[in-house]
């Protein structure tokens, strides 16, 4: 009796090889049908379509007949689901693959150590020390400008701000997430380098600036920074400001060392989500910092280069050495994103207790 | 350190909606007041118009007079924060700051108020870890997260908090309401140690707890939804437990309040 009872909670279950069984009988019946029957065309691409769509068939089948619809659709569904994690996790997988294996060619000191002064097309020499120079020099000084900017906004929004100001300021900061960056460019080419820069040179002429590009840089990571710093304030809880209130600390200071202590780690992903977007942005800093072969310093005057323009020009490049130094640059360019990325959420996490 | 409150003619608003009208008592410095009514009836807002903690929220305004010890707590140049140093208050729920150490946690208030001298906030520290029941159970660990505590012990945190500032008047909201039997009980019985020192009021829904902390009791009703809620009678906890005067307040005490 007992022992019927415990049962009926028990069904009847595919053994648990089936899934990956289903899966090599799928593939070699695919393989027959489509690559060496040729059927509806053949070709590597219908064969895995039909791979997977023999499987999913199949698992269905099986599941139904062994353990009813039930589970079938509960099977389907999470082969579904892990069919679309693959398909997500390709292109990604893809380019970390081609990146690597393209980029190593020129990984090398020279790389890293050397501009394109005096490079030719028939040398293979030359490196992007110049426009790693500028790419760091450039994202620096636009996050110096947009993190305390972005985060004060952020702060007026969520903490104070009350009325049509603060939705005519939310208003405008969506409308600036949606800014083409080449109308950033040619803002900043408009605005800074046309009618500002010539007050700031002795001769009275505009000039092109890695500071320009900042700027540019900074029009397109600002809404960013703004928006997810305010999505990440809002999610922190209303009692621990009362809880600071009502110990008597005021409002300004309760912001500084209980809000904003609470949303950093979110605060830190969205910088680090505009800093990646910028450090890749091309077409505004080759309209306001103009690029150029040599190494210069100085972000406050003349071409900079940055390692996007670098590969943008390397890529077309006629020279049979050029391909090799722009994957090499996107290497770099991709490797210094994700360290950057890495070395901030450390910080971030570093203050947070053991 | 203790401070007698006078309210008289309290209003208090959530925009257009009046909470609460014309509630009128006296609290007694080194007492227990305790806060009973039905839900709804305005407790809480009455507590937060205390420490100006309702005009918080906005569209929130408070009318009427309240006084510390005869100090105008509404007063036009009064500041704010310097009523909610001398009024602390602890919540239902409790909110240790997530980002802070058990220590930061206790001495948030005086730091965040300027206190630099690590031997002030570390004296302060055991003082009020001591005064809440909890520094045997932490004095090991204070470095550690003040959110990785039971939820008892976090109340309990929320209490030293509060009182290491030594604040003159203690609001506690239904500080027992997220708490098993035993955790209430230690703070049932910290609240008994805290009156020889601090004026409390405390909000409860337990009928026994009142009972069993408070000095005074005052019950807050409302007639309706809708209506603003009122103070209906208010008394020697012993005189409303056993024989109260107004019949409501029997109604409520014995359960037959619909
Ligand atoms: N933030 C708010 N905005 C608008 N109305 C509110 C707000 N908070 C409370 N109220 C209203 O004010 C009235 C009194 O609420 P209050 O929270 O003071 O009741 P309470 O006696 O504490 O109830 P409970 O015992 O459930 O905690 C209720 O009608 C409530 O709906
Ligand atoms: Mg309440």
């Amino acid at each position: 009796m007992t022992a019927a009872v415990a049962n009926a909670l028990e069904a009847r279950r595919l053994p648990r090889w089936a899934p990956a069984a289903t899966a090599v009988a799928a593939a070699a019946l695919a393989y027959v049908v489509f690559a060496l029957g040729g059927v509806l065309g053949g070709g590597p691409v219908l064969t895995v379509v039909g791979a997977v769509v023999f499987f999913l068939a199949g698992l269905a089948l099986a599941s139904g007949i062994v353990e009813g619809s039930r589970a079938a659709r509960n099977r389907i569904a999470t082969a579904l689901i892990y069919s679309a994690f693959t398909l997500a996790l390709l292109p990604l997988v893809s380019v970390v693959f081609t990146l690597v294996s393209k980029g190593t060619a020129r990984l090398d000191a020279e790389f890293f150590g050397h501009s394109m002064r005096n490079i030719g097309p028939q040398d293979n020499s030359g490196g992007a020390y110049h426009a790693i120079i500028g790419t760091l020099e450039q994202v620096a000084i636009a996050t110096l400008i947009t993190v305390p900017l972005g985060t004060g906004g952020a702060i007026y929004i969520v903490e104070y701000g009350r009325g049509r100001l603060a939705l005519a300021i939310r208003f405008f900061v969506d409308v600036m997430t949606g800014i083409p960056s080449i109308v950033a460019g040619l803002f900043i080419l408009a605005f800074w380098v046309l009618i500002v820069s010539p007050h700031l040179s002795p001769d009275g002429l505009p000039f092109y600036s890695g500071f320009a590009a900042s700027l540019a840089l900074s029009v397109l990571m600002l809404p960013t920074i703004t928006r997810s710093s305010e999505e990440m304030l809002r999610l922190v809880p209303v009692a621990l400001r009362e809880g600071a209130y009502a110990l008597g600390i005021a409002k300004w200071k309760t912001i500084m060392r209980i809000v904003l202590p609470t949303a950093l780690p979110g605060i830190v992903t969205g910088v680090m989500l505009a800093v990646a977007r910028a450090a890749g942005e091309t077409a505004p800093v080759l309209l306001v910092a103009g690029g150029g072969a040599g190494i210069n310093f100085s972000p406050f005057h003349g071409l900079q280069n940055s390692l996007s323009i670098f590969i943008y020009d390397q890529a077309g490049s006629a020279s049979k050495y050029a391909p090799a130094r722009a994957w090499t640059a996107a290497l770099t360019l991709v490797a210094l994103v994700l360290t950057l990325t890495i070395a901030a959420k450390l910080l971030s996490r570093r203050n947070k207790l053991r | 350190m203790a401070k007698r409150i006078e309210a008289s003619g309290i209003s208090a608003y959530y925009g257009a909606f009046k909470a609460i009208e014309d509630i009128n008592m006296v609290i007694e410095p080194k007492s227990v007041t305790a806060l009973i009514g039905p839900s709804g009836c305005g407790k809480s807002t009455f507590l937060r118009s205390i420490n100006r903690m309702h005009e918080v929220l906005p569209g929130a305004r408070v009318e009427g007079k309240l006084t510390l010890d005869s100090q105008d707590l509404y007063g036009r140049d009064v500041d704010v924060t310097a009523v909610r140093r001398l009024i602390g208050m602890v919540f239902q729920r409790p909110n240790p700051f997530p980002t802070m150490s058990i220590y930061d946690n206790v001495v948030s208030g005086l730091r965040l108020n300027g206190v630099r001298r690590k031997s002030m906030l570390d004296t302060a520290c055991e003082k009020a870890l001591r005064s809440a029941n909890l520094w045997n159970e932490v004095h090991t660990r204070l470095s550690r997260p003040g959110a990785g505590l039971s939820g008892g012990q976090q109340q309990r945190l929320c209490i030293a908090r509060a009182i290491a500032v030594e604040p003159q008047v203690v609001l506690m909201d239904e500080p027992c309401s997220a708490l098993d039997p035993i955790s209430t009980l230690a703070i049932e019985d910290l609240i008994s140690e805290l009156k020889n020192q601090y004026t409390i009021v405390i909000v409860t829904h337990n009928m026994q707890q009142a009972a069993r902390v408070s000095d005074r009791t005052a019950f807050f009703s409302i007639d309706k939804t809708g209506d603003p809620g009122r103070l209906i009678e208010y008394d020697e906890t012993n005189k409303i437990f056993t024989n109260p005067s107004v019949k409501r307040t029997e109604d409520y005490i014995t359960g037959r309040f619909g």
